[in-house]
């Protein structure tokens, strides 16, 4: 420490520091400021009496009032089930008709299914359910797998192509890929197929294909082209493409074959999260 | 400086005539404001008085009170699990009901149109009769004249309050004074008490209020009612009207030459005097000077000072002069309800013009008719249905396999009535439109769907278009309503994305 020494001007004794010539005063410290000071230190006192604050070696000392936000928002929790219980009750026991049939449940349905879309679905599918390239819409009425609130309910559980063993299953070929066809005649189905929508296509290119489409698609398809529900195999002729409706996008796919991945739900979501989604789904889907 | 119209006030007396301020609030003002930040409170002690307008003022007090504390409890059979409670402001369920009437919060524009109602009422009583809210009803009024006579039962009547206060601390001035004080504090939980009965079911509440089952806010308020009330009529009193109220300020504004008002008619009064028994009355005023109509004032004013912003009009001060001028065999009604303009009129030796029917009160009375039937009209014409239309976002529209266009909308129908409402939803716009809600068993051109009474029902209701209807982006459509009675047609969009689609 520096000797003592006092400001000239001020009369006030200095703290001997000295910064580019600037000295600071040793002034006390304004009254309000210390009793909150020394009431804060009243407080810290009362509150490690009260409140957890001490550290042990494998515990912490619990404090008088026992508090602990773990069991707190346990005991939310629980009032919050408590307070869904009825309407929570009876999604589990309601069959899915009933829930979508009665305006309170189905309330309380869209409402969680809402919730759980945005959480976990709208990823791949939109906040909308509206889809993107290859992840399917599902707000319009053309389903892969099925429309119902049955099929619905299936798919979120099992997933599409899923690690589910119950997963829906369907794969279609690569047939440009694998050189299942040559790429003329992928060419030629591809005209085939834009015909099938009641497009505008090459139709000595058709006439090639039409054989083809027979002996290699029509299996999945369908002879119309009218797909298949229980294989997942998609309708050729309406409007809705799940990989894009242009030429390119119908020769791509022909060529490599795509099918995306919907995971199983059935480990994350309970039996009535995955009912209140299906209702939610089905509901924004129109409903059919 | 308080003094709102002054045109009946002769000049004042030079400096050093008469004996000085009387009242308590002229005393008040001759101290001035060099005490101190705040103006010390002159303590007022009004003596009792009998008469006309003191009974009036019991007959009003013990009405007031009754509708304040039996209104609660009166019970209004509505069906369902709808509280049967006449009036009853139902925050947690956020309904308001008054009899036959249930309001909606969305329907607060009622409440602000009675509000309306109520200040014009207040204008146009005030511009006609002056202050007779301030004098009769106002609630401050209401509860200081109660806790008066509390303070009276236990101290007794003003000199002996007098006597009491300026007496040391004795065994008599104690019990006396906390007596006083336990009592007020009792009609404060009282008016707090009832208070909180509004926002509740009041036999539910007064059961689960003794056993601490009630909400908090039950508590709360019944707190803060019962510490108002104790602190304005108890201590604050006339100060409340002096100095916390804007009404005083503001009916300044009402009030004209023309307006009734409490007044002392110096045309007769002055010049006033002492009197002798048996002495001649010529060439002197009616006012023996007695000083019974400035004892008897709550607000601690001296009427003859012409009409003060202190002054609640309440007529004691009638009463006191009265009973007087009986006494000293002259007729009545020194001190009345009269206009400042009659005053001056007698003053001048003309006869007195009453006028109640003045630009000032013309105005008034067509604003409250306006308002008032806006208001009936409002409430007569009241839908139980109401109705509004959420268009989906997000999608806008979907096309579906076959072209067509798909909209979702979301109906919130609020049924405000006390039974269930069948509704049938139909939907005018692209012709071949089909509506479907979720759960119904088919689509068609209209819906039918049940809202149970005092809730909202949100039906989702989805419209496909075929694709031949659709020739613009954005087609104007409605949404028609009927149920029982009721009819409402909500305007919207179909909106087809066709410009883009095609």
């Amino acid at each position: 420490m520096s000797h003592r020494e006092t400001d000239e001007h001020s009369g006030v004794e200095t703290t001997g520091h000295e910064w580019d010539g600037i000295r600071e005063l040793d002034n006390p410290l304004p009254r309000w400021w210390l009793y909150i000071f020394y009431g804060c230190i009243v407080i810290a006192a009362i509150y490690w009496v009260l409140m957890p604050s001490w550290p042990g070696v494998n515990s912490y000392a619990k404090g008088v009032l026992h508090q602990s936000d773990r069991v707190e928002v346990a005991k939310q929790l629980a009032e919050l089930q408590h307070l869904r219980g009825a309407e929570g009750a009876m999604l589990r026991t309601a069959s899915l008709e009933t829930i979508e049939k009665d305006p309170k449940l189905q309330a309380y349905a869209l409402a969680v299914g809402q919730s759980v879309f945005g959480d976990n679905c709208a990823t791949c599918h939109g906040v909308g359910g509206t889809g993107a390239k290859g992840y399917a819409n599902l707000r319009d009425d053309v389903w892969l797998w099925g429309g119902s609130l049955e099929d619905i309910q299936r798919t979120i559980q099992v997933g599409i192509r899923s690690d589910n063993p119950h997963a829906r299953q369907s794969q279609m070929p690569a047939f440009g890929r694998d050189q299942i066809l040559r790429p003329a005649q992928v060419d030629d189905l591809t005209e085939f197929v834009v015909a099938l929508s009641r497009r505008p296509a090459n139709v000595a290119a058709i006439k090639r294909a039409a054989p083809v489409f027979i002996e290699q698609c029509s299996a999945c398809h369908g002879p119309q082209g009218k797909g298949d529900i229980k294989q997942g195999a998609p309708d050729l002729t309406d409007a809705d493409w799940l990989y894009g409706p242009e030429r390119a996008d119908i020769r791509n796919q022909i060529w490599n074959g795509q099918g995306g991945v919907m995971p199983t739900w059935e480990a994350r979501f309970s039996p009535e999260t995955i009912k209140a989604l299906a209702v939610y789904i089905h509901a924004n889907a129109g409903g059919q | 400086m308080t003094v709102v119209i002054d045109r009946t006030k002769p000049t004042p007396p030079p400096p050093g005539e008469g004996s000085g301020p009387i009242s308590a609030a002229a005393k008040a003002r001759a101290k001035g404001f060099t005490l101190g930040l705040y103006k010390p409170r002159t303590p007022i002690y009004p003596k009792l008085v009998h008469g006309q307008w003191r009974r009036i003022k019991w007959i009003l007090l013990i009405v007031m009170l009754t509708i304040y504390y039996v209104t609660p409890w009166i019970r209004w059979e509505r069906p369902g699990a709808l509280p049967d409670q006449a009036v009853l402001v139902d925050f947690a369920g956020g309904r308001f009901y008054f009899f036959w009437i249930q309001l909606w919060p969305q329907e607060v524009y009622f409440i602000t149109g009675l509000l309306v109602i109520s200040a014009l009422a207040l204008f146009l009583v005030t511009a006609m009769f002056g202050r007779l809210w301030c004098g009769y009803a106002c609630p401050q009024t209401v509860w200081t004249d109660l806790f008066i006579y509390v303070e009276r039962a236990f101290e007794g009547d003003r000199n002996a309050r007098m006597k009491l206060d300026a007496d040391p601390w004795s065994f008599n001035k104690a019990w006396r004074k906390i007596g006083k004080h336990a009592v007020w504090l009792g009609i404060g939980f009282g008016t707090g008490g009832a208070w909180i009965f509004y926002f509740h079911d009041a036999p539910t509440l007064i059961r689960h209020f003794w056993i601490g089952q009630a909400p908090a806010t039950a508590y709360i308020f019944c707190a803060l009612l019962t510490v108002t009330t104790y602190a304005f009529a108890g201590f604050m009193r006339e100060q409340v009207c002096t100095y916390l109220c804007p009404w005083p300020r503001i009916q300044g504004a009402m009030l004209d030459e023309h307006s009734l008002q409490v007044t002392y008619r110096r045309d007769r009064g002055e010049t006033r005097g002492p009197h002798k028994k048996g002495a001649t009355w010529e060439g002197r005023g009616d006012c023996i000077d007695c000083n019974a109509c400035v004892v008897v004032c709550p607000a601690g004013i001296d009427i003859r000072d012409g009409s003060q912003l202190e002054c609640i009009n309440c007529g004691l001060c009638i009463d006191a002069c009265d009973e007087i001028m009986e006494k000293v065999g002259r007729p009545k009604g020194l001190i009345a309800y009269d206009t400042d303009a009659a005053v001056a009129a007698r003053v001048a030796r003309q006869t007195p013009i009453y006028r109640l029917l003045r630009p000032r009160t013309a105005y008034y009375a067509v604003a409250l008719t306006l308002v008032s039937a806006l208001m009936i009209w409002g409430m007569t014409h009241r839908s139980a249905l109401d109705v509004h239309v959420l268009r989906d976002r997000n999608p806008m529209f979907v096309r579906l396999h076959d072209g067509a266009i798909r909209d979702g909308y979301t109906l919130k129908i609020a049924n405000r009535g006390f039974y269930p409402k069948d509704v049938a939803i139909a939907f005018t716009g692209p012709p071949g439109a089909r509506l479907r809600t979720p759960g119904a068993a088919t689509d068609g051109e209209a819906l039918r769907v049940r809202v149970e009474p005092n809730e909202v029902r949100a039906v989702r209701v989805f419209v496909t278009v075929p694709a031949a209807a659709i020739d613009a982006p954005n087609m104007p459509a409605a949404f028609a309503l009927r149920a029982d009675g009721d009819a409402m047609t909500v305007k919207t969009n179909f909106l087809s994305g066709a410009a883009n689609a095609r």
